[in-house]
């Protein structure tokens, strides 16, 4: 069965002063999500990724529309029981510690009292806070939030785990970490399902992903698959001031920084490059096939569409 | 289903706790302290007067305002903060976080007025120099007055299902006052006539009847309280509280969270 | 979404349920609060403290008070009688705080004065009350009116009851029958019509249910009395002329000295005793009569029956 089974879910609000005008934030939703999959819910802000989520979590009401979690009704109170979740920017009552939160958190997750406080432990070692176990929330720093955060939303060992926008505020080793943990979930089985505006972590971690914009899917694909088409160029790195006028005539572009040169140039022209740079006694660092990034086929969903529906 | 229910109101206990709300005791102690030595200068005879009937109105009215200022935060102020959305993504219910709030808020008051009622009893033991037979009575008002905070508690709870905090409290308070002259108003409904008198009656039936529940100057006086009044009071009162308890769940239920 | 419908359906349920078993309980509650109101605002007689109390709120406060006595001595009552032990100090306190609430000068003037049980029987009290009144009011006629019923009903002085009329008479704003009421009470003019003037200005003169059933209970005591007097004086003058009495009043309709059967204002005949005396058919259902009625027996207890 499908992890996650969205059937037209459809959110829209009144707004205006005389509650007359509706906007819609999430036009009829129709995806699907397998189990064991890291899924990626791509868009830029306000595109409805949250709206997606917070009506996955039954935090919001649709308004038409259904979906199934697990091969249960959305709104049934135990498939709580099987996901986590962590939203963005999350706030904890603050005059807790974490290990208190984690605690808390626990017996409304239902995990067995014997079992509990080792498990906190255990989450609060995992996610790197083990020393802050007694610091009260409200000194928490933001990264440190996060990680409770995640602590929280596998606490209970669900099988899907739901994250939104997960790397936001973090450095980059927070992030590397947070990397890690979505990897070790998916070594354990888990399906991830999690949104995000930056493209490199979806293109590193993903198996498929989804474009939304403006409240309405424009792309769904196998990241393997919209990134393994080749441009039909390389990339040609060598020691130079300059690059040598016969690269040049094969119709190469070149960028110069320090003692280093890349050139771009067709992947026909590919043997020819390299006979120049060996006639030439210039000394070859790397050359690359480019492939076409997930960043491309992201601003191509975003591009405004004549037609409804546009498919992958 | 229980266990999440007392893990709520735990918490919500907690919370209240390490805001700091049990201070309140000691300010509640200074002034009863205080009260109590100046009375024991003043005339004799009316010093077991004055003790209990200030003694009995401030535990009232402390409660009161803890009861409306925590139970207003309870609901709109997680749902401000956002506290509660990794809440609502476990398994617990919403109606069994509106019912956990309230017992862990009702909780927090009855431990406050436990440590009062101590300071009640010495400050009586301290001017009287002993106790009376009558004095038994202060318990049926303290009763009374637990009674109450289970009203205004729920009260506070089903505003702050779907308002402001600021509204909340303004309402609950409102009711309060209103409550407190409920008697006032159910005569004065069956004196008026036509559309106006249905429209008070349906009003003064609505409004909470606090005035019952206030037997603070009969057991200064040393009073009896009839025992069909407690037993009724009390139906009253829990009555009360479930009804504005499953209000406060039927519009939580359907909250759709910003 | 199975559970969350059925969880509305309970929360609704007891929503419903709570709200119909709070009302009633709250019924059972007023009931045994009844008296308890009352006594509750008497605990603190001291107008002075209460003053401090409403914290300035005064005007509130006696309007409360002054709410919950019609509430309990007006016809809307429950009980089926009036203590009217409370009232005193429940208008003295009332018009501590606001000396201008003139309806409880009206009430404290019409059932302070008469004696249990139509009244707190403290005449005394009732003179106190209204002259407190007219102190802080001096340009209301009716405080003035009800000082001079007071001291021609209750005490019979002729000459402090002519002072008040006439005081209240010189008013800019008064009633026409204030000149008339100071000029009879002066000439000790006949008791009968003088009363009857007195009721049925009272009557007129205000809106307030239970002073006018009182007024118009007073105004048919009067009329019953003055027939009984009338129709006994008759039947004496029957004895007189023909040497005996009357075998009944249908006698006195034959000599042509009344018109058809004499009835009370109940609408129930006269009846002629067999010692001469008349009495009235159902001596239980008129209140305040001093005539009519059988030996030794004194007017009725009044029973809250009007209920309107």
């Amino acid at each position: 069965m499908a992890a996650i089974e969205i059937l037209g879910l459809e959110k829209s609000y009144l707004t205006g002063f005389w509650r007359k005008s509706t906007k819609q934030a999430l036009r009829p939703l129709h995806l699907t999500i397998e189990k064991g999959e890291v899924f990626g819910f791509l868009g830029p802000n306000g595109a409805g990724k949250t709206t997606t989520l917070k009506l996955l979590m039954g935090l919001v009401f649709p308004t038409a529309g259904s979906a199934r979690i697990l091969d249960m009704n959305l709104h049934d109170p135990r498939v709580k029981a099987h996901i986590g979740f962590l939203p963005e920017q999350p706030y904890f009552y603050d005059y807790l510690t974490a290990q208190e939160l984690l605690e808390y958190y626990g017996q409304l997750s239902g995990v067995p009292a014997k079992e509990r406080s080792t498990r906190v432990e255990q989450m609060l070692a995992r996610v790197g806070l083990q020393n802050a176990a007694r610091t009260q929330l409200r000194k928490f720093s933001k990264g440190m939030l996060q990680r409770v955060g995640l602590a929280q939303a596998i606490l209970h060992e669900p099988e899907l785990v739901f994250l939104d926008e997960p790397m936001s505020g973090l450095d980059p080793m927070g992030r590397r970490e947070v990397r890690d943990l979505i990897q070790q979930l998916r070594q354990e089985g888990k399906t991830v399902f999690f949104s995000t505006h930056i493209l490199s972590d979806a293109e590193a971690l993903c198996d498929r992903v989804a474009v939304i914009h403006q409240g309405e899917l424009r792309g769904v694909g196998k990241v393997a698959e919209l990134t393994s088409q080749v441009q039909g160029k390389v990339e040609i790195s060598f020691y130079g001031r300059s690059a040598p006028a016969a690269l040049l005539s094969l119709g190469a572009q070149a960028r110069v920084s320090g003692d280093m040169v890349n050139a771009i140039l067709p992947e026909e022209q590919q043997e020819t490059a390299l006979d120049v740079l060996r006639r030439e006694h210039i000394r070859l660092i790397s050359l690359t096939p480019l492939r076409s990034s997930l960043e491309e086929y992201y601003i191509q969903k975003l591009q405004p569409v004549e037609s409804k529906g546009a498919g992958a | 289903m229980k266990s999440r229910i007392a893990s709520v109101a735990f918490n919500t206990f907690r919370e209240a706790v390490r805001d700091r709300v049990l201070y309140n005791l000691i300010a509640f102690a200074l002034l009863l302290s205080g009260a109590a030595i100046l009375v024991g200068q003043i005339s004799i005879d009316i010093e077991r007067l004055v003790v209990v009937n200030l003694g009995l109105t401030a535990v009232s009215l402390f409660g009161v305002v803890i009861a409306i200022f925590i139970g207003i935060g309870l609901v709109s102020k997680e749902i401000e903060k956002r506290t509660l959305y990794t809440v609502l993504s476990r398994p617990v219910r919403r109606w069994e976080f509106v019912v956990g709030k309230f017992f862990g808020l009702t909780g927090t008051l009855v431990v406050n007025t436990f440590f009062m009622a101590i300071g009640v009893f010495l400050a009586l033991l301290y001017v009287a120099h002993k106790f009376e037979a009558m004095d038994a009575w202060v318990l049926v008002a303290l009763y009374f007055i637990v009674l109450q905070f289970l009203i205004v508690c729920a009260l506070a709870l089903f505003f702050s299902s779907f308002s402001t905090p600021l509204m909340s409290a303004v309402f609950t308070f409102a009711l309060f006052m209103i409550g407190s002259l409920s008697e006032d108003l159910r005569g004065f409904a069956s004196i008026t006539r036509g559309i106006g008198g249905w429209l008070a009656t349906a009003v003064a039936y609505l409004v909470p009847n606090f005035s019952a529940l206030n037997v603070i100057n009969r057991v200064a006086h040393g009073d009896a309280v009839p025992g069909r009044l407690i037993l009724y009071n009390s139906i009253y009162a829990l009555l009360y509280s479930a009804m504005a308890i499953s209000g406060a769940v039927l519009i939580f239920q359907r909250r759709n969270l910003k | 979404m199975k559970t969350t419908r059925r969880v509305n359906w309970i929360a609704g349920a007891v929503l419903l349920l709570s709200l119909a078993g709070a009302v009633g309980a709250l019924h059972a509650v007023d009931r045994i609060r009844q008296d308890a109101t009352l006594q509750d605002t008497l605990y603190i007689r001291s107008s002075k403290t209460l003053r401090r109390l409403s914290l300035g709120y005064t005007g509130l406060l006696a309007d409360i008070y002054w709410t919950r006595a019609v509430q309990y001595f007006g016809f809307q009552h429950h009980n089926d009688s009036r203590d009217f032990r409370l009232l005193a100090p429940l208008l003295e306190v009332a018009t501590e705080l606001d000396p201008k609430l003139l309806p409880a000068y009206q009430f404290g003037a019409n059932f302070l004065a008469p004696k249990p049980p139509n009244g707190a029987g403290k005449p005394d009290e009732a003179l106190a009350l209204i002259r407190f009144g007219i102190e802080h009011n001096p340009d209301q006629w009716r405080l003035y009116y009800n000082l001079g019923f007071i001291y021609y009903t209750e005490f019979k002085d002729y000459a402090g009851a002519t002072d008040a009329f006439a005081r209240g008479a010189k008013l800019p704003v008064t009633n026409e029958m204030m000149p008339v009421l100071a000029a009879r009470m002066a000439q000790h003019a006949g008791e009968f019509e003088t009363a009857r003037m007195l009721w049925l200005t009272t009557y007129q003169s205000t809106k307030e249910p239970a002073i006018r059933q009182n007024a118009v209970q007073h105004l048919q005591a009067l009329q019953v009395d003055e027939d009984v007097t009338r129709l006994e004086e008759l039947v004496a003058k029957y004895r007189q002329l023909s040497g005996k009495l009357p075998a009944g009043l249908s006698d006195l309709e034959r000599a042509g000295w009344i018109r058809g059967t004499p009835m009370d204002p109940t609408g129930r005949p006269y009846r002629l005793m067999s010692d001469g005396r008349i009495e009235v058919d159902d001596p239980d259902r008129i209140l305040f009569i001093t005539k009519g009625l059988p030996p030794g027996m004194r007017s009725p207890q009044p029973k809250v029956a009007a209920r309107n």
